[in-house]
């Protein structure tokens, strides 16, 4: 999922400054699963900042509205029968979310309520890790299943550097060392030989480098 | 017992406390009330295991927040007792009103009560 994080409560008020009509739009998908910007986190920040403002004797209206996802046109076209009574778009989804809904309603401002942070997995109730950097090519069958790319602090095809010690990242002391990681799971799958390969050099033009990026299916369109 | 409390406390009754959702105590301070304070079951004792342990870290999140949007987190309070305690309810009920009485009413209440 892609895994996002509130901004401060400071930040939104200073961007909400200028407005008292407010269009606060939460999303359903991967911000609701990392505890974000899904429904329960509209409401607590629409709260949040009616309290804010009303501690400063300000007006302010809030209309609260969750998506299904913002990543989709149909489901934007929801909020286009009242997005007009509104002076902004808060928008909690990840920065595609924010994006797509500002590129359909071109004339309203739209503000972004979170950082988007990573694409990352639950590692337990409330705690959300790193998994994938989105570069375009997977080499997880050449490493164990566990991606170079995302989980060394140097992305290095070709691991561990000298950093690693014990089986940590001279980063943080905390962080386990990608490359520690693959060779442990490959002696684990019986697959070691494999770390005896060099991996070639790696073709950035796939992942950002490349500029953005654009995946079609000619048989899917309509 | 018929144990006296200040009357200004409005118990809302809810089957545990770990029933108590962050929105729900932000909505109380919406409605314009000074303090709010959970009572939960004594830590080890919760009916339903951890929901007063729950709560306990919900309220200390929710004390951030009260600190971000400018109320204090003073104004918001986890206690523990037993419902066989009727005396240390009454004693809490005074310690906290005293407390908020101390901090003053809460700032966004005399805006709510002045129909904004």
């Amino acid at each position: 999922m892609i895994v996002a994080e509130r901004k401060s409560l400071e930040e939104i008020l200073i961007m909400l400054k200028p407005y008292k009509k407010v269009l606060l739009l939460g999303c359903n998908e991967c911000v609701t699963v990392c505890a974000a910007g899904g429904e329960r986190e509209v409401g607590v920040l629409a709260s949040e900042i009616r309290l804010a403002r009303a501690k400063e004797g300000e007006e302010i209206e809030i209309r609260e509205q969750t998506l299904e996802r913002q990543c989709d046109h149909e489901y934007i076209d929801q909020v286009r029968p009242f997005v007009g009574e509104y002076e902004v778009i808060l928008s909690m989804a990840c920065g595609a979310g924010v994006q797509y809904v500002a590129e359909k309603y071109r004339a309203k401002p739209v503000l972004p309520a979170v950082n988007t942070t990573f694409l990352g997995v639950t590692l337990e109730q409330g705690v959300w890790s790193e998994r994938c950097q989105g570069c375009g090519e997977c080499v997880l069958h050449l490493t164990g299943g566990i991606c170079p790319i995302a989980r060394c602090a140097k992305s290095l095809l070709n691991g561990p550097c000298g950093g690693s010690s014990n089986g940590k990242c001279e980063v943080d002391k905390e962080l386990d060392c990608g490359w520690q990681l693959i060779i442990d799971r490959l002696k684990e799958l019986n697959q070691l030989d494999r770390y005896e390969e060099n991996i070639p050099v790696k073709d950035w033009t796939s992942a950002r480098d490349g500029g953005p990026r654009k995946r079609v299916r000619e048989d899917l369109k309509l | 017992m018929r144990l006296s409390y200040p009357t200004n406390v409005k118990i809302v009754k809810v089957p545990c406390t770990g029933r108590v959702d962050i929105l729900l105590m932000l909505k109380a301070f919406e409605s314009g009330v000074d303090g709010v304070y959970l009572a939960g079951c004594l830590e080890g004792e919760c009916h339903f295991l951890r929901g007063n342990l729950r709560a306990k870290k919900r309220v200390e999140y929710a004390k951030t927040l009260l600190d971000e949007v400018g109320l204090g987190s003073g104004r918001l309070e986890m206690y523990n007792m037993s419902s066989a305690q009727g005396q240390r309810f009454a004693e809490v009920a005074r310690e906290m009103t005293e407390k908020i009485r101390a901090l003053g009413p809460s700032p966004v209440k005399k805006k709510i009560k002045g129909g904004g």
